[in-house]
């Protein structure tokens, strides 16, 4: 499994309730079930991957996870995680919310466009980045934002989401292995992942 | 649902099947249907496939379709020409493997093909009932299945899958006998009729009606039957389970045995003498009376009104099963927003549920057709049925 998802597996309890949005094949929930025995439901938008969740033995909605997420009640949820979507979401805010609505905690992870491998290509060729984690061109990309782990943090800062917890990860040779990266994650991370939860209530 | 479908399948066939009876609600305790009338004794003509496991808890019910019957699988003699209608899904390594399950299928009450309908005779008059049967619903319907499953001795389904109408008895199962149903496979299905589809449904009612030989549904003891309405009828239904995409590929505007039109009324294209010939072949098997009850059934089911006080939510409130719901792009009978429908409403509940849209040309009818893809996602949805019946821990399947 690659080595992100393995991050958010350890911070997962055995038994949650857990809803995967844009869950593909389902590989993330498969592991849970089968290491933590957690209740989990996926949301995909393609046929072909929601059919392979089907026949993995998960449940899983077929369609838009900024629609789909609407539908489950308050709390549904112990976690809700958004892995590596991030960059296609048209208005993260309110998926976010959403998620934190519907979850106790959400967990989101994405590609960190603040890497030096990034900035590199940028500075040096003058092009628009193409790299391991954001392998697309300008001109075919299903990506409509980038995100650094700096302007992550602002934004839930802004957002009035709580970073519960952060981790910052390298995956230098092939997406199964990495290290956390503590050391200038911003510049040398390639991935950020955040746990969130609401903001508590204001102390009168 | 389009005539029985001849298709290679993978997995093997359940082999000769037999047609078997089982009659209850004879008087003083007749069946009590939903529009206050009664009806008894009832007959309901049904098969079974597969072994009842001794713990009794892998009993699969499928339900059958508007014209459908209890013939889902297998033969009845090694010379019929076809097997049952779903034997593409049903038997031993197929989408309902019969080597695990115990599969009961049963033609609906208001039916034709051995249950009680309006062409059986009325004990009360010794003549077939015809329009002194009563209006039944899918309420109704599903009562009978139920008195049938509790005849079989059994206490829990593991499943209920249907399709169509058959979807409709699913979904009706699964909130009228919540404690019975562990899964719940709706298949190219509604909670309730759109405009449309009611609208197809009358003008091949009023086609029937229309014919002379109907006689206000009194037409068993002459020698003419409503043929020819009923041939329309069905000629109509036929256009409703395909698509646009469907009908460009199968007829396009080629035309039947001929260089040139006619400049007459023969059926000049294919897609005319297809339509006749289903609507003739029809005829043959299914009387108009049955039809007549068993659309306005399908046309009076709403879930949400029998069951949840005009809300999907609230009638999906009472179900505790997991559903399996799968649509069909090209199917314009019962599109895929109505089965997104049944899930927000199943999601709103909290309940297990997974959907999935599958690509497919043929429209309504493609649920019949045999697609390994349906086959394994329903293969798979019944072996975590059954997993979670016998307690097993959860388990996936590795990647």
């Amino acid at each position: 499994m690659r080595y992100d998802l393995q991050i958010i597996a350890s911070w997962i309890t055995p038994g949650a309730r857990v809803l995967d949005l844009g869950c593909g094949a389902g590989d993330l929930l498969s592991h849970l079930i089968r290491e933590k025995g957690i209740a989990g439901s996926g949301i995909e938008i393609d046929e072909a991957k929601v059919a392979e969740g089907l026949t993995r033995g998960l449940s899983v909605v077929h369609g838009d996870i900024n629609e789909e997420v609407r539908d489950y009640p308050d709390q549904a949820f112990d976690d809700v995680i958004l892995s590596q979507t991030l960059q296609q979401v048209y208005d993260p805010a309110r998926l976010i919310r959403e998620m934190l609505r519907v979850g106790r905690r959400g967990i989101v992870s994405f590609p960190n466009f603040a890497h030096y491998g990034v900035r590199a290509q940028l500075f040096f060729r003058g092009q628009a980045p193409v790299s391991r984690e954001l392998p697309y061109q300008w001109h075919d990309t299903p990506n409509i934002r980038v995100i650094a782990i700096k302007d992550f943090r602002r934004f839930c800062k802004a957002s009035g989401f709580t970073i519960l917890r952060e981790t910052a990860i390298r995956t230098p040779h092939h997406q199964e292995t990495g290290r956390v990266s503590a050391f200038l994650p911003n510049l040398l991370a390639t991935y950020g992942i955040f746990l969130l939860g609401r903001t508590a209530p204001p102390h009168p | 649902m389009s005539e029985y479908v001849d298709q290679d399948s993978p997995g093997g066939s359940v082999g000769l099947v037999e047609k078997k009876f089982f009659t209850f609600a004879a008087p003083p305790h007749p069946l009590i249907v939903e529009s206050g009338l009664s009806i008894g004794p009832v007959t309901l003509a049904y098969e079974t496939y597969g072994a009842l496991s001794p713990q009794k808890d892998n009993a699969v019910l499928v339900l059958h379709a508007l014209t459908g019957d209890s013939h889902a699988a297998g033969y009845y003699d090694a010379s019929d020409p076809k097997p049952g209608w779903w034997d593409s899904m049903i038997g031993p390594g197929k989408g309902i493997d019969t080597g695990a399950l115990f599969v009961i299928c049963a033609n609906v009450l208001g039916g034709c093909m051995g249950s009680t309908g309006p062409a059986s005779i009325n004990p009360a008059t010794g003549a077939p009932y015809g329009l002194e049967f009563p209006v039944v619903t899918i309420g109704d319907m599903v009562a009978a299945q139920k008195a049938l499953v509790d005849h079989l001795g059994i206490p829990g389904l593991l499943a209920v899958v249907g399709g169509s109408m058959g979807g409709m008895q699913v979904l009706e199962w699964s909130v009228r006998y919540p404690d019975m149903v562990r899964g719940a496979v709706s298949l190219a299905s509604t909670t309730k009729h759109s405009a449309l589809a009611i609208a197809f449904n009358e003008v091949a009612r009023q086609a029937i009606m229309a014919d002379p030989n109907w006689r206000n549904g009194d037409y068993y003891s002459h020698p003419e039957k409503p043929d020819t309405g009923l041939a329309v009828a069905r000629m109509i239904g036929h256009i409703t389970y395909l698509s646009d995409e469907a009908m460009r590929a199968k007829f396009d505007r080629r035309l039947q045995n001929r260089c040139d039109i006619s400049f007459n009324f023969e059926a000049d294209f294919q897609v005319e003498s297809y339509l006749r010939h289903q609507g003739k072949k029809f005829v043959d098997r299914f009387d108009a009376n049955s039809f007549l009850y068993v659309t306005k059934a399908a046309d009076y089911f709403n879930l949400e009104n029998a069951h949840g006080g005009g809300s999907a939510v609230s009638a999906f409130a009472k179900a505790k099963c997991a559903y399996l719901v799968v649509s069909f792009t090209s199917d314009w009978l019962y599109p895929t927003y109505q089965s997104k429908a049944m899930v927000q409403a199943m999601k709103k509940n909290g309940l297990d549920v997974s959907f999935v849209e599958i690509k497919a040309d043929w429209g309504h009818d493609a649920f019949l057709l045999q697609n390994p893809r349906l086959s394994a996602i329903l293969s798979r949805f019944l072996q975590r049925m059954l997993t979670a019946a016998r307690g097993d821990p959860m388990e996936t399947d590795r990647a």
